[in-house]
């Protein structure tokens, strides 16, 4: 990312980790920013599209991971807490930031 | 080939639903890429945006159409269509000459076989949706070469059949399902038996290039293509015999089963999943006989967290209204694998499966025993416990649901605390019952005792001869059940295929069996024999 981006990590505890449910969740909700979004299982990458289910499955995060994300562009702060948030409520419709 | 194609062989194959169908062929068989010679490339790139566009469009169709546990699987389905990713190896390979059909084909293959490589279980069976995508995008590209799509009513003839093809077809006008492959246990054949669509599974491979026509009988496994003119009329006269019977058994429906000499018989029915009520009258059975719960287990969400088990219970429930509902624990493992909890081993049906897995998945189980606690409290029910084989297994569960009721109250939560019965499937229950005396009921799965009263593997279509539910040792293994629960004053009832086979039924209840729970298709046609029955004469 040339752009300055911000990151945030979080625990993943969702049972099976991060699978197909999970994956749908998660990048239908980075696809409603404008930011780029990546995702990776590690602090140093490799870094993986967050828009991506394809990549985002194929990733193939555990429970147990910490997810780190990164964004750039102007939502990337919001982008951050809802993603975070999502996976904090281990992936539940109705959490905070989530859309639709 | 010109004029009327040549009469076949009748195959015989697994019954895996029963009833009759006739109709013309469809065969759908996995799309191949074909040979069409590729045209320039932004032709083909543009007829693989289209193909993806009519593909999603009939994924998300089709998503309106089922229930919440088949949708989510869509959704997954449509998502990864409509990612990028996904198609760029095919566009690629259509910039480098390639047509559609082989580039797209060749993308998924590779995909596929990456997630079949994976050594996460479940991860290996999501390449089941992406196989389900590849057969979707292709048939799509190949919509204008004039690719079968199958017209109500048609016979579905292939190696095996995706869930999603089964839940797109239109059956309103009957149709059956012929498979090379498959299984009776398989998830398409129980879907087809909760819709009564006649199944029959592992034929053998044969030649599907000239079939026209088929006859389905899915109580015999016997299968005929382009059958002559008399064949043809025995199998009208015989599907008329059994709509008239099946006509005339609708009127026992409503009316409690009793036999011609004046004995009653609990018939309940068999749930595999909740949609399977929502036609159904519930004054039309005694009750639920068998709640099975494997399908909260398989959504792609993973393992089922408490509200949404308690919800899916409390719905069975409401609909029994005051009548007996029993909910089945967890019954993985053998024939019925749950991603991120079963064990894969060499000789499954043995193996760490039912009450054996729950037991040592404490953290799972207890989830489940709680959302039946709290459910409880909305109707009748009883919990019933699988593949238990030593009386202690009844003690350790009774204490973990003990546990998990007082746990309930004490966040106050409303819960009752269930009775909590067994399933009699292994041997050593049925030739001591009185040992299992601390269960509150006994419900014979005659599947599994039969498989392993006889060792005949239920998946092996080579000794499926041998698995007779009618076999004398089974029926006795049967009479000692019901002795034993006579003795310690248990209810003692049925839940396994055998409770519908019109066969074997007069059989068990010349046993003194009085209480059966069958699937809902079969409801109609077990109480108007059992009308028909008279104890004593047979058996």
């Amino acid at each position: 990312m040339s752009e300055v981006a911000l990151t945030a990590e979080v625990l993943l505890e969702h049972e099976v980790g991060l699978h197909a449910r999970p994956s749908v969740k998660l990048t239908k909700l980075a696809k409603t920013f404008q930011s780029r979004i990546e995702v990776s299982s590690g602090p140093d990458g490799p870094w993986i599209d967050a828009k991506s289910i394809v990549k985002v499955m194929a990733a193939r995060a555990p429970k147990g991971t910490v997810l780190h994300f990164r964004a750039a562009g102007e939502d990337a702060r919001t982008a951050l807490d809802a993603l975070v948030a999502l996976v904090r409520n281990d992936f539940e419709t109705g959490a905070a930031g989530e859309a639709e | 080939m010109t004029g009327a194609p040549a009469p076949g062989p009748e195959l015989v194959g697994r019954a895996a639903s029963p009833g009759l169908a006739a109709g013309p062929v469809v065969v759908v068989d996995r799309v191949v890429a074909g040979t069409r010679p590729a045209g320039d490339p932004d032709a083909e790139a543009a007829r693989l945006l289209q193909a993806l566009e009519t593909a999603s469009a009939q994924i998300a169709g089709l998503m309106e159409t089922v229930d919440a546990e088949a949708a989510e699987m869509l959704e997954f389905q449509l998502a990864m269509l409509e990612d990028e990713e996904l198609t760029a190896p095919a566009r690629a390979a259509i910039a480098g000459g390639a047509s559609a059909a082989a580039a797209f084909a060749g993308a998924l293959d590779a995909a596929i076989a990456d997630y079949r490589a994976s050594d996460d279980e479940y991860f290996r069976a999501r390449s089941a949706d992406l196989a389900d995508i590849r057969e979707r995008v292709l048939r799509a590209l190949s919509g204008e070469e004039g690719a079968a799509v199958a017209a109500a009513g048609a016979v579905l003839v292939g190696t095996d059949l995706t869930p999603t093809r089964f839940l797109e077809t239109d059956w309103s006008a009957g149709g059956g399902i012929v498979l090379a492959e498959g299984s009776p246990s398989s998830h398409v054949a129980m879907l087809a038996r909760a819709r009564g669509v006649p199944m029959v599974t592992g034929l053998g491979a044969f030649d599907t290039s000239d079939l026209k026509e088929a006859l389905v009988d899915g109580d015999s496994g016997r299968v005929r293509f382009n059958p002559d003119e008399v064949a043809r009329r025995q199998h009208a006269s015989l599907a008329q015999a059994l709509a008239r019977e099946a006509e005339a058994a609708k009127t026992y429906l409503g009316r409690p089963a009793v036999t011609a000499c004046g004995v009653p018989v609990s018939v309940m029915i068999n749930v595999a999943a909740p949609a399977e009520i929502d036609t159904l009258d519930p004054a039309h059975c005694d009750g639920i006989g068998l709640m099975r719960t494997e399908f909260l287990f398989h959504g792609p969400g993973g393992l089922p967290d408490e509200d949404s088990q308690y919800r899916a219970y409390r719905k069975v429930l409401e609909w029994a209204g005051g009548r007996s509902v029993t909910i089945r624990t967890l019954d993985a493992g053998g024939d019925k694998p749950v991603p991120g909890l079963t064990v894969e081993e060499s000789n499954p049906f043995l193996g760490c499966r039912g009450i054996r897995l729950s037991l040592r998945r404490p953290d799972v189980f207890r989830v489940q025993l709680r959302a039946l606690a709290r459910a409880g409290c909305h109707g009748n029910l009883q919990v019933m416990l699988p593949m238990v084989s030593v009386p202690e297994e009844i003690a350790e569960a009774a204490r973990l649901l003990d546990g998990c009721v007082a746990e309930l109250r004490s966040e106050g939560y409303e819960a009752v605390r269930p009775p909590l019965g067994i399933m009699v499937e292994v041997p050593a229950v049925a030739v001591t019952p009185e040992r299992f005396a601390a269960a509150a009921f006994f419900s014979i799965g005659s599947n599994d005792l039969t498989q392993y009263v006889l060792a005949a593997g239920r998946d092996s279509p080579d000794v499926a001869a041998l698995g007779r539910a009618d076999d004398p040792a089974v029926l006795a293994l049967v009479a000692s059940t019901l002795r034993g629960g006579a003795t310690a004053g248990l209810p003692v009832g049925l839940c396994g295929d055998a409770g519908s086979d019109l066969a074997v039924l007069p059989k068990l209840l010349a046993c003194g069996l009085r209480r059966v729970s069958v699937a809902p298709a079969a409801l109609a046609r077990v109480k108007a024999a059992i009308a028909g029955m008279r104890l004593g004469d047979d058996g």
